[in-house]
């Protein structure tokens, strides 16, 4: 007979209030097993946990009972409170008083008789623990980082700092993400460019870091410390250790109807190009779609005038296979797409632009080499209308936009009303707003300067419509402060257009098992005290893809996750769950169902002289390999023998829980 | 039945996955929603880890409801346990509707950890189903009642 | 039939001479006239024993899980819809396909003391799932047994729910737990039946209580399903005659309705309905609106 002993935790008054601990304790005295029980204010603190050990010491406990909060707040603490005091720490149960009886139930007398039942529940379950051991598995010291914006930039160059290897995949032909694309950055005004690039040439530099650029991630396999990644790099038709990014090729290229991305596609770019200047790797790629002679056969201009003999038309996409201990995912953001809310007139006037584009126009190596000229007649706006909050802060129900706040437009369109206002004294900026969000470090001293300094006049209200008449854009919408409509006659009108993840965070997440929210952002394993890891073990967030943030947030949390990734992969080996599933030879059948339904591949089949009582005979039979199981169970409900079993929530263990609670 | 005997009180089970559900749980505790103390959760990794054995266990047994929540579908910790459990537990059901128990003393919900309203809101509901439909008669091991 | 079997008897005794199998699985005659059963055949003196014919209606598949552990090959008869059977077990590697030398059988429908049996009613096929040679006739490749086999479940599913339970009762009641149906079932093949196993919880021998019966029978039919071909021997062999295949007819009904027409052992996909999804599968709750409508 197992010595068991139950602790029931007032937790001050938030379970005492609604609960009789001392009933429960009492009654729990008459359980068959138990041999110890008693009741104290704070289980989980200090002189709680010694109350324990002391009494697992005194009475020889082979298992306790701890009746307070949910075990996901402190089952570990207590199975440390019982290893501490020589206990195997999975012969620790928690009944959940707190969340789930004492917090919902208003009667006192209900809510001890089910705390009375969890508790009965708790240690029946605990009859049939057995003692587990905890397995290691070896950590990979290298780390993926899936995106090469700021936040990939920086984490990679965190880790790298510790000494760690790291990949640095990017979906473009370069690093450098949407920073590379801004203009200048507030609220200090430096030149984004400037700041951004020496990290860039810092990543490329750095030995322990290898940029594989235009590749996407495939598959991933594995698990914490054990990953495997099968990545794909894209043919760029140009041979990356050959070509010295001379731009020789850019004039001689006969297609010139390819979009430039880098420049919000608001000119064109020869089919074979660098998308930008500071490039990383500065190397060109050819654009299959736009390439003559890719798509005819006929042309070969590029080859015939690269004197490094880079150009490979021939070259095929790669696949590599790499395995790593930790990923970091920092997929980014784009803007939306503005043109369904259909009020801003963004699809049908090339007056029309979102900030973004906005960037790239006042930008030296923009279309109009950093000239302010609106995009119909290039001619320069006198009165320019920014519009905050487009497809922000929108009602769920309605579907025209996001629920969120982007959060950053508040604060980049001060900058481009300050840096227009500068620039060009003589053109009128207004701004539509529902609330100027300022809150960070000189942000609202900078908004303020904005309205004071540059006179830019801030209207509260929103836009309901903007129509073109002749060569002006009408803007309509309420002034809420004097209460009045107001109609500008604008040259050009910005849209603060909302942010959303970049699209192929979907599958990212997907493929990683990384739990997202309803808008696509990466969850963090918990929203306050673990922000920049994800609920899947050895999966990082770094930026954008977690939720709406700036530069220097990103920053910030990019260190943070590299800070976590380092002390990974600083272990040489990583404690597995114990919890895992394991076939009992003697029943199974070996008929591969299990198999089918194991999402990590973990199940494989051998042939082995299986003996027990009356058996000796080669059969086929079911191993779990414990560092690749996950603990789900799909496989133990999937074998009809009941071969198939799961340490830590038996068959045996949950069914005396049913029986303990129904009867 | 209910009507015979005012004082009788249903006895539900509810298996919540340890990642969504248990945590929505806890997320109608922390937020004080009620739902009656009738309901007593059983922790699984998945919901895919429910053995119908449990659920006919629990019939047996003198439950008179039995409901199971998990992630939901596309959202499952382990990428696709909650979609085998969805097929497995539909059967289950199908089987059980066809022996002629009542289809709603068992009930399927999917339930996110942020979704403690939901769980809330869904346990009243199976409650008031239970009460409704009251005693289970037509599952229970006779030997296992209480007197 | 008679010269099916006949020639069926010439290639046995043929390919027993020459070595290529070491015995026969087949039929015998018993005592009474319908009275067929399964038998084992190593020599051609045995073989004169051996029948094929109209009373042949067991499913031989499940005797060759442990024939296949003995030296040598077996030679095994299998009507059309046995290969089912016997490939379903391959599928589940708990049969190797080399030990086997697999002659079909051209059938035209089995019968025993009462008429065509259940499953020849609503013959599933006429076609081998796997066989190394075929023995039939012109005769035995014509389509026979045409009615609806998912008519008796039909029928309960348009009663009431009260109906439903108080005909599964009146059924259900009579078992015995004589463990036939399980025993025969080419699916029910678990080295140790859960309800043998002390630890799983659930182990019985008789039924006790008005329950256990349903139990026993629910997780019956549920353990087999998507592998269960409805061969229809759990029903041929009870002795109670409770009509059990209308459990399994039922799950195989709901799961070719909601996941797509599926016949176990047809194919090479080892996969079945309960091992697989889709992302758009129904919602449990379908049952609950299935029933309301």
């Amino acid at each position: 007979m197992q010595k068991i002993g139950v602790f029931v935790c007032w937790c001050g008054s938030n379970i005492a209030g609604t609960v009789d601990v001392e009933a429960v304790a009492e009654a729990m005295k008459t359980v068959p097993g138990v041999v110890f029980s008693t009741h104290y204010q704070y289980m989980c603190s200090a002189a709680g946990q010694k109350l324990i050990a002391d009494a697992i010491h005194e009475h020889h406990l082979d298992g306790i009972v701890v009746a307070s909060c949910s075990p996901r707040m402190h089952e570990n603490t207590f199975r440390k409170t019982a290893e501490a005091a020589g206990l195997n720490p999975y012969m620790v149960e928690i009944a959940n008083i707190r969340e789930q009886c004492s917090w919902i139930h208003k009667d006192k007398e209900e809510g001890t008789a089910k705390a009375i039942v969890l508790a009965k529940a708790a240690v029946a379950k605990l009859l049939h623990n057995k003692p587990l051991t905890a397995g290691t598995s070896a950590v990979t010291k290298r780390c993926l980082v899936i995106g090469g914006g700021i936040a990939g930039i920086q984490t990679a160059l965190d880790v790298a700092d510790a000494g760690y290897e790291v990949d640095i995949v990017e979906q473009r032909p370069t690093i450098g993400g949407r920073m590379a694309q801004l203009d200048k950055t507030f609220p200090t005004l430096d030149c984004s460019a400037c700041i951004l690039t020496p990290k860039m040439v810092e990543a490329a530099q750095n030995e322990k870091i290898n940029i594989i650029s235009y590749a996407k991630v495939e598959k991933v396999d594995g698990f914490v410390g054990n990953f495997r990644a099968t990545i794909r790099k894209k043919a760029r038709c140009v041979d990356e250790t050959k070509c010295t990014g001379c731009s020789l090729y850019m004039n001689k290229c006969p297609s010139k109807k390819g979009k430039d991305e880098f420049n919000m596609e608001m000119n064109n770019r020869p089919a074979i190009y660098i998308p930008f200047a500071q490039a990383i790797p500065n190397v060109a790629v050819i654009d299959p779609e736009q390439c003559v002679k890719l798509k005819t056969g006929k042309c070969g201009l590029c080859q015939k005038v690269c004197t490094a003999g880079a150009i490979d038309y021939t070259q095929q996409d790669e696949l590599m296979e790499r395995e790593y201990g930790a990923i970091v995912v920092a997929t980014g953001f784009k803007p939306i797409d503005p043109s369904p809310l259909n009020e801003y007139g963004y699809a049908e006037n090339a007056d029309v632009i979102t900030s973004l584009e906005l960037e790239r126009l006042m930008n030296a190596a923009g279309p109009t080499k950093g000239t302010l000229l609106r995009p119909s007649d290039l001619k320069h706006p006198h009165e320019i209308v920014f519009i905050q909050c487009v497809g922000s802060r929108c009602d769920e129900n309605t579907k025209r936009g996001k629920p969120y706040c982007s959060k950053i437009c508040c604060m980049y369109t001060a900058k481009h009303a300050m840096l227009i206002r500068d620039k060009y004294p003589d053109t009128k900026v207004h701004v539509f707003y529902i609330d100027v969000r300022t809150p960070g470090k000189n942000f609202d001293e900078f908004y303020r300067r904005a309205v004071e300094q540059y006179g830019v006049d801030y209207i509260k209200g929103m836009v309901g419509k903007v129509a073109r008449e002749g060569d002006k854009l009408m803007v309509r919408g309420s002034d809420l402060i004097s209460n009045q409509q107001v109609e500008i006659a604008a040259d050009l009108v910005v849209l603060a257009t909302a942010i959303e993840p970049d699209p192929s965070a979907r599958s990212i997440g997907t493929m990683l098992t990384a739990s997202m929210d309803t808008n696509d952002f990466f969850t963090e394993a918990h929203a306050k005290l673990r922000p920049v890891e994800s609920p899947t073990a050895g999966i990082f967030l770094s930026g954008v893809a977690q939720g709406p943030k700036d530069v220097p947030e990103t920053v910030a949390q990019a260190s943070a996750a590299a800070a976590k990734v380092i002390g990974l992969l600083a272990k040489d080996h990583l404690v597995t769950n114990p919890c895992v599933a394991g076939s009992d030879e003697l029943l199974c059948n070996g008929c591969s169902q299990c198999e089918k339904v194991c999402p990590y591949g973990a199940i494989t089949y051998v042939d082995k002289e299986v003996r027990g009582p009356g058996v000796r005979e080669v059969r086929r039979v079911a191993q779990v390999n414990p560092a690749v199981c996950q603990g789900c169970g799909a496989c133990t409900v999937t074998c009809p023998s009941g071969a198939m079993d799961l340490k830590g929530f038996t068959n045996q263990q949950i069914m005396a829980e049913v029986d303990a609670i129904c009867l | 039945m209910s009507v015979n005997n005012p004082n009788w009180k249903p006895k539900i089970v509810a298996f919540c996955c340890n990642w969504c559900s248990y945590a929505g749980a806890d997320l109608a505790g922390s937020g004080r929603m009620n739902y009656p103390a009738d309901v007593k959760i059983i922790r699984v990794p998945c919901s895919c880890r429910v053995n119908p054995l449990f659920i006919l266990r629990a019939f047996e047994r003198g439950a008179d409801g039995v409901i199971i929540c998990g992630c939901h579908p596309g959202d499952c910790h382990y990428t696709s346990g909650n979609y085998y459990a969805r097929r497995r537990l539909t059967m289950l059901f199908s089987l059980l509707d066809y022996l002629g128990i009542e289809r709603d003393r068992t009930r399927v919900e999917w339930v996110s950890a942020a979704e403690g309203a939901k769980f809330a809101k869904t346990m009243n509901e199976f409650v008031e189903t239970i009460y409704s439909l009251g005693e289970n008669r037509k599952l229970s091991d006779i030997r296992c009642k209480k007197s | 039939m008679q010269e099916i079997m006949n020639r069926m008897k010439a290639r046995a005794i043929a390919l027993l001479a020459d070595g290529t199998v070491s015995r026969v699985m087949g039929w015998e005659k018993g005592e009474g006239e319908y009275d067929w059963s399964p038998a084992l055949f190593e020599n051609a003196e045995e073989m004169e024993a051996f029948v094929y014919g109209d009373y042949a209606g067991a499913n031989l598949s499940k005797y060759c899980l442990k024939l296949g552990k003995l030296e040598g090959k077996t030679l095994v008869i299998l009507k059309p819809c046995d290969t089912l059977s016997f490939k379903q077990l391959i599928h589940e590697h708990r049969l190797e396909r080399e030990k086997f030398y697999i002659i079909g059988a051209g059938c035209t429908g089995m019968k025993d003391e009462k008429g065509a049996l259940l499953k020849c009613n609503a013959c599933k096929s006429k076609e081998f799932a796997i066989y190394d040679e075929i023995i039939d006739s012109e005769e035995s490749r014509k389509p026979t047994g045409v009615m609806d086999r998912m008519a008796g479940v039909a029928d309960l599913e348009q009663m009431t729910a009260q109906e439903r339970y108080d005909f599964w009762q009146g059924e259900l009641s009579r078992c015995i737990r004589c463990n036939a149906c399980r025993n025969v079932c080419p699916a029910c093949t678990c080295i140790k039946c859960v309800f043998d196993n002390p630890a799983s919880g659930v182990q019985s021998k008789a039924p006790v209580t008005s329950f256990e019966e349903n139990m026993f029978h629910i997780i019956r039919a549920y353990h087999v399903a998507g592998r269960c071909t409805d061969c229809g021997e759990c029903s041929r062999v009870c002795p109670q005659n409770i009509p059990l295949h209308l459990l399994n007819r039922k799950l195989i009904k709901d799961m070719n309705e909601l996941y797509g027409e599926y016949q176990a052992g047809e194919g090479d996909e080892e996969r079945t309905p309960l091992t697989s999804y889709t992302k758009e599968d129904a919602e449990p709750g379908i049952v609950h609106e299935r029933g309301r409508a």
